[in-house]
This record gives C-alpha cells, structure tokens and sequence, in this order.
C-alpha cells in the first residue's frame, strides 16, 4: 500500500495561557480550520515559565494549513502579539496524510 | 500563635527560598482553590438564606466605591510617587483595588478560630470587589471608547474562574440553606482546613519565587507592598463601621480591602493592557502584600475593629 501524503505547513506558536482564547478566536477568524493546543512549560528571555500555576503556564498551539495561510496567521500574531508577549512562533513544512483535510 | 494555616505558608516559603525540589502539581493547585471559592461560596448562600436579601444592595453600593477609590489611589501613588509608567500605574492599581480570595479566606479562617462571628454577605462583599478595580484600571490605562474590546472583557471578568464558583456556590448554598448542605459539608466545610493548609503550602512556594524580582526593583515597591493595604485596611474598616458590621464583619472588610488580587486581575489585565509589565505587579502583590496581610495585617485590623467598634478600651 503506498503512502499518498502531501506537504503542507506546521505553524507553532509558543506564547503565555493568558491569550489562549484570543489567540484561538483569531485563527478561526483567519480561517484555521483545526489546531492542537497543549501546555508546555520552558524557559526563555522573560524568565522560567514552569507552569506551577496559571499565571506563569504557557501554551504551544499547533496549526497544520496551506503556506499562505500559515503565513498570514504568522504576520498576523507577529502584528498582534509579539511586542507585549512572551511568544516563539516558527514554520516548518511537513508531510501529512488527507492533505486536502488541511 | 500563628495559624497552623500560616505555618503551612512559611514552610512553603522557607522551602522555597531555600530552592528545595518540592513542587505541587498544578491541577492540586486547581483543585484546592475550587474547593475554597466554593466553599466560601456556599458559606456566604447559606448565611443569605437566613436573612433578607435586599436590604443588602445599598451595602453592595457602597463597598463597589471603596474598589474605586482604592484604585484610584492607588494609581495617583503610583503614577506621582512611584514615576510608574501610565500602562503599569493602572495595572499595579486595579490589583489593589481588587481582593484576594485567598488572604480573605484566611481571615475568615482566623476569625473563626477564635469563635469571632462575621456576617454572610461579606462573601457576596468578596465577589462584588474583584470586579470595580479591574474595569477602572483599564479606563486608566486605556482611556474610554478606544479599541478596547469590553464585550470579551466583560466576559472574562464576570463570568472568569474565581466569580463563577463564587456566585456558584453562593446560590447553591442559598437554595439548599442549612439542611440541604449537610450532605456535602464533609467535603467542603470539615475539609476547608487541610485544602487552605495546602494551598497555602502552594502559595509560599509561589512568593518565595518573587524573592529575585524584588531584590531588582527595591524599595519603593517594597514600600508600597505594605503601606497601601494599611491604608485600604482604614478605607475598609471605616465602611464596615459606616455598614455597622460586628467586630468579625468589620475585620474581615479591612481585610479584603488590604489585599490585593493576584488571579483574577493579572490575567484580565494581560489582555487588556498587555503593555503593563505583569512581573512588576505581581512582586508587589505576592512578594509583599500578601505575606503581610496574612502574617501582620489581619490580626492588626482585628485589633483596629475591636478599637473602633467600642468594644475593647
């Protein structure tokens, strides 16, 4: 049985609890049609973020979609959260599975 | 003799400041502060369902303007005294004009240790003070009518964790009353104890965290850290004498207006003035204010409430 994947783009963002939500809401608005969120705990230039309680978690956002819109969505955080918020956020292509599911 | 609850904090904080391995896991954490809003919830519906309610909204007026001013105070110090930028004025202010659930939780345990009696709209007292300062603060930070997206905030604000098991707790508590509450008092009244020590445990180790930043940012943050909550403590105290609360009702209103949210108002104000710096506020009201709430201020404002309601000499 051969494999019929295709390339699309992984865009994850790594940024505080606190803008879980609208962090989401955006995405949606900017046409996500899927993500994974999980909480991660790390450390970076704005100090240890352990996660002991909610104010100090953080979150990574996974979102698998086209390029351009991965791109957009990358502006558009840029734009919105990068200047205020503790945030990493970073492309990589990947190969998926029911490509048109993303 | 300091509360056994109170040891249980100056262990976490020794252990903490000593960098020991504990840590509590995050959703024991959780857990624990669930079961306190709603215990202290349920305390306040059940002392409600004693009483009539309606007398009580002109209190409620009342205690909503002493948010307000605290806030504003609080940002003139900030802003003239402390050179503070407008962003972290406003935001450092609204965490002061708010409450803690947490120091309310150990003054109401203080009090009842001691048999000391206070009335049961002081939780609905709690509830109502989170809220005032957060909206002001950002009215100070922001000004009105600029893109601030009040809808969203709004919904944070009023319907966030701590407001929801508050007001929760409270009505379940006052629909069942007494009787209806027996089953569960186990869980939350007989337990209420052992959940604060631990949380308490939780909450040293979070302020011993703050040790680093405020070595950075010095003395007036320090300064302020003790010296606000006794001024909002007189504020308090002199609306509880102006209500005629009993000695326990004034003690535990000085209390809640001396202490300074570190939940319900960071994150609200992350969203809302993300260019404040939520370290800066949070060294002051963990680092300082809240130790110094529960190990000085509530037996001070007892013995102040005591003074001014006539009853000690």
């Amino acid at each position: 049985m051969t494999l019929k994947t295709g390339v699309r783009t992984l865009l994850t963002v790594i940024t505080e609890s606190a803008v879980e939500e609208s962090l989401l809401r955006d995405l949606d608005k900017l046409g996500v049609r899927g993500y994974t969120v999980c909480d991660a705990r790390g450390r970076g230039s704005r100090g240890v973020r352990n996660a002991a309680w909610s104010a100090s978690g953080n979150i990574r956002i996974d979102v698998v979609c086209s390029r351009a819109l991965a791109e957009t969505a990358l502006r558009h955080v840029q734009a919105r959260y990068y200047d205020n918020y503790a945030m990493v956020a970073y492309l990589h292509d990947v190969e998926v599975l029911r490509p048109e599911k993303f | 003799m300091l509360d056994i609850v109170v040891l249980f904090f100056i262990f976490g904080l020794a252990a903490g400041l000593l960098r020991s391995e504990l840590k509590l896991p995050a959703a024991l954490y959780d857990s624990l502060s669930l079961v306190l809003l709603l215990t202290i919830g349920l305390k306040g519906g059940e002392g409600l369902a004693q009483q009539a309610v309606l007398p009580l909204l002109p209190q409620l007026g009342l205690v909503i303007v002493l948010g307000v001013v605290q806030t504003l105070l609080a940002f003139a110090v900030l802003s003239f005294i402390g050179k503070l930028g407008r962003a972290d004025a406003a935001s450092t202010a609204a965490h002061y004009g708010s409450v803690s659930v947490a120091t309310f939780a150990v003054g109401a345990n203080w009090l009842t240790t001691r048999g000391i009696a206070f009335e049961p709209q002081l939780a609905i007292f709690l509830t109502v003070m989170e809220v005032p300062a957060i909206l002001v603060g950002i009215v100070l930070a922001r000004g009105i009518g600029q893109q601030t997206d009040w809808r969203g905030l709004a919904h944070e604000t009023f319907l966030g964790k701590g407001v929801t098991l508050l007001l929760g707790g409270m009505l379940v508590g006052w629909v069942a009353g007494p009787v209806g509450l027996e089953p569960v008092k186990g869980l939350f009244y007989d337990l209420f104890k052992g959940a604060l020590a631990l949380f308490l445990l939780e909450m040293g180790l979070i302020v011993a965290h703050q040790a680093g930043e405020l070595r950075k940012r010095g003395l007036f943050i320090i300064a302020f850290g003790v010296l606000m909550p006794l001024f909002s403590a007189m504020l308090g105290l002199a609306c509880g004498l102006a209500l005629g609360l009993s000695v326990g009702g004034v003690t535990l209103l000085s209390t809640l207006a001396a202490s300074a949210s570190y939940i319900a108002v960071p994150a609200t104000m992350r969203l809302a003035v993300p260019e404040a710096n939520p370290v800066l506020s949070l060294a002051a009201v963990l680092g300082v204010t809240f130790p110094f709430n529960i190990l000085v201020g509530i037996p001070l404002y007892h013995r102040l409430a005591l003074q001014f309601t006539g009853v000690a000499p």
